[in-house]
């Protein structure tokens, strides 16, 4: 008499056990665009329908680059991008240099907190934007929570920028990676994500109007020696 | 009314009032066109519809005074409805209330007093009865009034009506029961004015790009909330969740007397099939309402697209575009570009930036009399990049390159 056999892994397969070693396979992904990155995301990208949360301490370290791969490809399969309660101006000549096509991003601007939160849920429960990017200084979990389960009702990539003291906070969102500069690089730290957890940080290279030598940010044009130290009264 | 008061004495009275009566059956009447263009006004009480032509779209008489019958409870009115062969019909059916002209009682019929008094002398108690009699008796005991009203009910006689014209723009105004001061009741009576804006709309097949509701207040100016569409809309339900969000937000100073709606700006609507495997327009369909919502609650302005636009002051060289409008054609800029634009640049007091790359000199505008002449660098603080300029007034931050 003869036992069929199958092999551990086919087992495994077969029944929906999760492996702590082993990513989620998520259902939908957007390529990132930073392969490094793909590499270490649960399904190879940003998430599509969940909440993914960039914690970043400061404007201007790259935090905007380092989804443009991923906004440019939406756009160009014609995919909505609202740019809800955005700190700033995102500023058209340089998202139309970074390849977006600026026909389908939307800025929406909400005086407050609560208007932001609202807006956010209608255009996730629309289900007519294919990635939301959605700045929130300060949210609660159940907050979050409301907005995790918009998102889960439709399929676009919704990425929210906090602070990073948020990451002391509980939060619903299955994805959570912290960004901080490292010389000309971004240093991305996965705090959260369904899998193993990840010790090191990821350093990535995105694209930056100077060029870095040594650690140091130094300009393509310019001579190490003429970078001046320059001193506001 | 003393049997009244003697039967009720907490009994309230009000006059009768004719002006609103007439409009009342003219709102009725606009709303109606939807059904016929063939609508005529039967005052005081009545509106007559002729609607022989539209009876296989509404699915059958049954379907169609359905139809009748619960968009007239939508609009606030408690409708005696009938159908008959003739106008006059039936008129007489609905006063009646019978299913047939046979069994309906005399006094439905239009008939003065006296003949009334005198149909029920002789045991004549319905129309069946009436009809039987010899139309010779009938006109020497009655006149001959009575004989042609039978005929006009009969169809034997033609009853030429004058069709009511809707008006051209839509104006409606609902007195309130008492006044309002909370959303909730300011929206339940928009509702039949917006119900009977569908019916105006629906009969002209067209949309709204624009309406406008007004909460009138006594001795003091009306509030106004105004409502625009990206598209032509006549949808009851989402025209009223955009004034809901719009009323959401607006402090109400002094409670409503009444409401009026008014719409101009009709445009043609198609109404589109929908398509058999998802539909395309769909998303984009999607979009727009979920515009108008934001804009609705948050401000028009506050929703908007982006665009380049060939100029070199920084700060001009882009262009806030309608909601889901085209943008112009992107045009590379000379030198980086922050992607992150500061609004108004903020004047640097203290803080060290190193200076990486740069200056990139623009100097522009001298014909508008807000000519700008900067020197602009690529700086670093901390790990962020920043765009900053030297002016005349000194160092401004002007971006981040995020």
């Amino acid at each position: 008499m003869t036992v069929p056999t199958a092999s551990l892994e086919a087992i495994l397969h077969r029944h929906p056990v999760w492996r702590g070693a082993g990513l989620a396979p998520a259902a939908r992904a957007v390529p990132s665009g930073h392969a490094a990155l793909d590499r270490e995301l649960p399904g190879g990208g940003w998430p599509a329908g969940a909440l993914t949360e960039l914690l970043c301490a400061r404007h201007g370290v790259g935090e905007l680059q380092l989804v443009m791969p991923a906004l440019v490809a939406l756009t160009r399969a014609e995919g909505r991008i609202a740019w809800l309660a955005p700190p700033h101006l995102p500023y058209a000549p340089a998202l139309a240099a970074a390849g977006l096509r600026l026909e389908f991003l939307t800025v929406v601007r909400a005086p407050g907190r609560r208007d932001a939160l609202w807006a956010a849920e209608q255009v996730l429960r629309a289900g007519a934007c294919r990635g939301l990017l959605l700045w929130l200084p300060r949210a609660g979990y159940g907050e979050l929570r409301r907005l995790a389960v918009a998102a889960e009702a439709g399929a676009a990539v919704v990425l929210v920028f906090r602070p990073p003291q948020a990451a002391q906070e509980a939060s619903p969102a299955p994805l959570r990676l912290a960004l901080e500069p490292d010389g000309a690089q971004l240093a991305v730290r996965i705090l959260k994500r369904r899998g193993a957890q990840l010790a090191a940080p990821l350093r990535l290279t995105i694209p930056r109007p100077v060029h870095a030598v040594g650690g140091a940010l130094l300009s393509p044009s310019r001579p190490r020696s003429a970078v001046a130290r320059l001193c506001l009264a | 009314m003393a049997a009244a008061w003697a039967l009720a004495p907490g009994l309230r009275t009000l006059p009768r009032d004719a002006v609103a009566e007439t409009r009342a059956l003219e709102a009725i009447a606009t709303w109606a066109g939807q059904f016929t263009p063939r609508v005529s006004l039967e005052p005081p009480h009545a509106v007559l519809l002729e609607a022989e032509g539209s009876l296989r779209l509404f699915g059958g008489a049954a379907g169609l005074m359905a139809r009748l019958r619960s968009g007239l409870e939508e609009l606030g009115f408690d409708a005696l409805a009938a159908a008959g062969p003739t106008a006059r019909a039936a008129l007489w059916l609905a006063r009646g209330g019978t299913q047939s002209l046979e069994a309906l009682p005399v006094e439905a019929i239009d008939a003065a007093p006296e003949t009334l008094e005198l149909l029920q002398r002789i045991g004549i108690r319905t129309l069946g009865e009436l009809m039987r009699l010899p139309r010779a008796g009938v006109a020497a005991r009655f006149g001959p009034s009575l004989l042609a009203a039978l005929d006009r009910a009969s169809g034997a006689a033609p009853e030429p009506r004058t069709f009511f014209m809707p008006p051209e723009r839509f104006s409606a105004t609902l007195e309130l029961p008492a006044p309002a001061s909370e959303a909730e009741r300011v929206l339940f009576a928009a509702r039949r004015l917006l119900a009977q804006m569908e019916g105006f709309l629906a009969a002209r097949q067209a949309g709204v790009r624009r309406f406008t509701l007004g909460l009138l207040h006594r001795g003091r100016p009306p509030t106004l909330l105004d409502i625009g569409f990206s598209a032509p809309r006549r949808d009851v339900e989402h025209c009223l969740r955009l004034l809901r969000e719009r009323l959401d937000r607006l402090p109400l100073v002094c409670p409503a007397e009444a409401i009026r709606l008014e719409a101009s700006g009709l445009a043609p609507l198609v109404d589109a099939a929908p398509g058999l495997f998802g539909d395309p327009r769909s998303e984009a369909e999607g979009w727009e309402r979920l515009t108008e919502r934001l804009q609705a609650r948050l401000g028009e302005a506050r929703v908007h697209g982006l665009a380049t636009h060939p100029e070199h002051r920084p700060e001009r060289a882009w262009r806030a575009t309608p909601a889901g409008g085209a943008a112009g054609a992107a045009e590379a800029p000379p030198g980086s570009r922050p992607l992150w634009l500061l609004e108004p640049p903020r004047r640097l007091e203290e803080g060290d930036f190193a200076v990486l790359a740069g200056p990139e000199r623009i100097e522009s505008g001298w014909w508008d009399g807000e000519d700008v002449a900067r020197d602009y660098f690529i700086a670093a603080r901390g790990g962020s990049l920043a765009w900053i300029f030297r002016a005349r007034e000194g160092w401004f931050l002007h971006g981040w390159f995020a």
